[in-house]
């Protein structure tokens, strides 16, 4: 019954493909994409490159801002986890709130909030603040000075001129929307889940490591953190895939990730079929690599003769 | 001493708990004056800008301009709540989205109570639902018909997110069965559909659905956007729900399986009376928190342009009059999404304690 059902899909998808004159398969990656990108990782991309290029620039555009939200998340999402076990009331309440606010906000619409903060609050690149010497913060994006030479060593420092800064690099108010909202978002969940395993410790090993003489910094360092991590790495793992996921929202702010591009290809070369399946095998791909990567981990801090 | 305790004057109680929560040794009082200074430094500034000097009535867009930067422009909300409410249905019908958002609220409470019967709940959800579509379409009982296009705002948030959690569900549990079917086609179809909706992003099915499942229907039939959508919501949800209802099936002891085996009970009589009611007692936490995520995930058809909650709120936002009030708009969206989370967020929070007593008490915690 199921080979029927595909069987008529795939019938009806050829005499609609044919009927609307949509060619099928994968030359058209090869053809010149006529689209400019807005910013690109590495690459140097023109609207005269081919399309293969095109979605290769949005791949690493995926890749930079999944990979550092993913960093930043887990240095945030620590820190909210042990601030809830705090023995500061005003500590633990304040990192419960943050926790429930985050996580019953959709992330789209923090999204499109950090997106409306950037671009709607901070003042003009003429205006700009300036917190640290050479670092501009504007409307924008941020501006900040770059490694030119390495001997002898030389900063390039950004410049205005005319409507805008040169020189430097420069972080797009895209991408610091957007890795904004992962980090903070994806932040919360660790959180919750960094709790989570520092609890299922036993109070008797806590105790016990203090009565040894251990100081707090220690107990948590040795004992506490190596047996709540075994806790604590297959959840994480999940965060991490939905994180890498959830980077595919950069399409609601603009910012070219992968399924931005695939989505522009697709709306040029009608070709849908072939985009999705693009976008699918990639991000199916990015999540069997993480999951490997987190259960090759995982068995080595697992117990010893324990199934893993 | 005890009876120091038992009597003790309210005013030493409190400084014992300032001290005890907030300065118990130097890095806590370090913290918490910290916190202090901070509270102090940005709170007034921030009530300020939200409250004291904001602009709450409205038709009042050249005030807004003139505070900006220094009071938040609610009269942005004051003015667009119908369309945020109800997106473009017809202005003199719009009782009857109400009516419908009151039946699926209604519906909600009835469900988290738990005072009916199981039986009971499946068979007041189907009337619910069908009185919800007759309300909204129309056509019948001297209803003007009104098609789904105009449907729109907090109304299409609600109905994509409860009409895609109770189509998905019976799916799900078909889902759950097969994976741990022992017909190897089965299995291997259920597993391969699961995990390969669990790898890709919802945005991914929302685009397959709006762009390629017309090439896949035959010439000349077409589905319209809306209902696209939610197939594709169905279709997402189904996955994920299947996997929380596949940890109950789990939970469930072999003995139960195998006694109404003995009983020679078939396989379906042996899921229905048997393992289901106990696995989806078991999942309840865990499908009250994937429903949570699905409600946020259905502010995702923004990106294929249906006119939901966040899509009338971003759509006000270009208009002439509103445009550059993104930071106040975006936070009432915020607070629309999270009246509606944060209670069932709460709601799952209670049934995890009574599934596990004890547990939830934290170590580190207070008391």
């Amino acid at each position: 019954m199921v080979c029927l059902a595909v069987w008529y899909f795939i019938t009806n998808a050829v005499e609609n493909l044919m009927a609307r004159r949509i060619a099928s398969g994968f030359g058209f990656l090869g053809r010149e994409a006529g689209f400019e990108i807005g910013e690109s990782t590495f690459l140097t991309y023109n609207a005269s490159d081919i399309y293969l290029k095109a979605l290769a620039v949005g791949l690493l555009n995926t890749f930079r801002v999944a990979a550092l939200a993913i960093f930043f998340s887990t240095i945030i999402g620590v820190a909210i986890g042990l601030a809830r076990l705090s023995p500061n009331w005003l500590l633990m309440k304040l990192a419960a709130a943050y926790v429930e606010v985050i996580r019953n906000v959709p992330l789209v619409v923090q999204l499109f909030f950090w997106y409306a903060v950037i671009t709607e609050s901070l003042p003009a690149p003429a205006n700009a603040l300036n917190p640290v010497p050479g670092v501009f913060l504007s409307n924008r994006g941020l501006a900040f000075p770059v490694v030119a030479a390495i001997f002898p060593v030389a900063l390039e420092y950004p410049a205005l001129t005319g409507f805008n800064f040169s020189g430097g690099a420069m972080l797009s108010p895209e991408f610091a929307a957007l890795f904004l909202g992962l980090a903070l978002y994806t932040a919360a969940f660790i959180g919750e889940i960094v709790r989570a395993g520092i609890l299922s410790v036993e109070r008797g090993q806590f105790e016990a490591a203090r009565s040894l003489g251990l100081s707090e910094a220690q107990v948590m360092r040795f004992i506490i953190l190596p047996q709540a991590l075994r806790v604590i790495v297959p959840p994480l793992t999940s965060q991490y895939l939905n994180c890498a996921k959830n980077s595919s929202l950069a399409v609601a702010i603009g910012y070219p990730d992968l399924v931005s591009i695939a989505n522009t290809t697709i709306n040029q070369t009608g070709q849908a079929i072939e985009g999705i399946a693009i976008i699918m095998f990639v991000y199916l791909t990015i999540s069997l690599a993480i999951s490997a990567f987190m259960n090759g981990y995982n068995q080595r801090i697992a117990l010893r003769g324990a199934k893993a | 001493m005890i009876d120091n305790k038992i009597t003790a004057a309210p005013f030493p109680s409190a400084l014992h708990w300032l001290r005890a929560h907030l300065f118990s040794n130097w890095s806590s009082s370090l913290a918490t004056l910290s916190l202090l200074y901070l509270a102090l430094k940005f709170v007034p500034a921030l009530l300020d800008w939200a409250l004291v000097r904001a602009v709450w009535s409205p038709h009042n867009a050249a005030l807004c301009r003139e505070v900006a930067g220094q009071g938040a422009c609610w009269a942005f909300v004051a003015d667009k709540y119908r369309f945020i409410l109800f997106g473009t249905f017809p202005a003199d019908q719009q009782w009857r989205p109400s009516v419908a958002i009151a039946i699926l609220l209604a519906l909600y409470a009835l469900s988290a109570l738990q005072i009916l019967r199981r039986s009971h709940v499946v068979r007041i959800w189907l009337v619910g639902l069908t009185a919800i579509g007759v309300v909204m379409w129309g056509g019948i009982f001297g209803l003007s018909y009104v098609e789904n296009e105009r449907w729109g705002g907090l109304t299409l948030t609600l109905l994509l997110s409860t009409f895609g959690i109770a189509l998905a569900f019976p799916l799900s549990i078909l889902l759950a069965l097969g994976r741990r079917s022992h017909m190897t086609l089965v299995r291997w179809l259920s597993i391969g559909y699961i995990e390969l909706i669990r790898g890709v992003p919802l945005i991914s099915v929302l685009f397959m659905a709006s762009v390629m499942l017309p090439l896949f229907l035959p010439q000349g039939v077409s589905i319209d956007k809306l209902l696209r959508a939610q197939l594709a919501m169905i279709l997402f949800a189904a996955a994920y729900l299947a996997e929380v209802v596949r940890g109950g099936l789990q939970a469930i002891p072999r003995q139960q399986e195998e006694a109404a085996l003995a009983l020679g009970h078939g396989y379906w009589q042996r899921a229905w009376y048997v393992t289901l009611p106990q696995a989806l007692n078991i999942a309840l936490p865990p499908l009250v928190n994937t429903f949570i995520g699905f409600f946020k995930d259905t502010s995702l058809v923004v990106i294929i342009g249906l006119f939901d909650f966040l899509m009338t709120i971003k759509v006000s936002l270009t208009e002439p009059a509103w445009t550059g009030f993104g930071v106040e708009a975006y936070l009432f969206a915020a607070l629309g999404y999270f009246v509606f989370c944060y209670p069932m967020s709460r709601y799952c929070q209670k049934l995890e304690r009574r599934a596990a007593p004890g547990r939830g008490i934290g170590r580190f915690s207070q008391d």
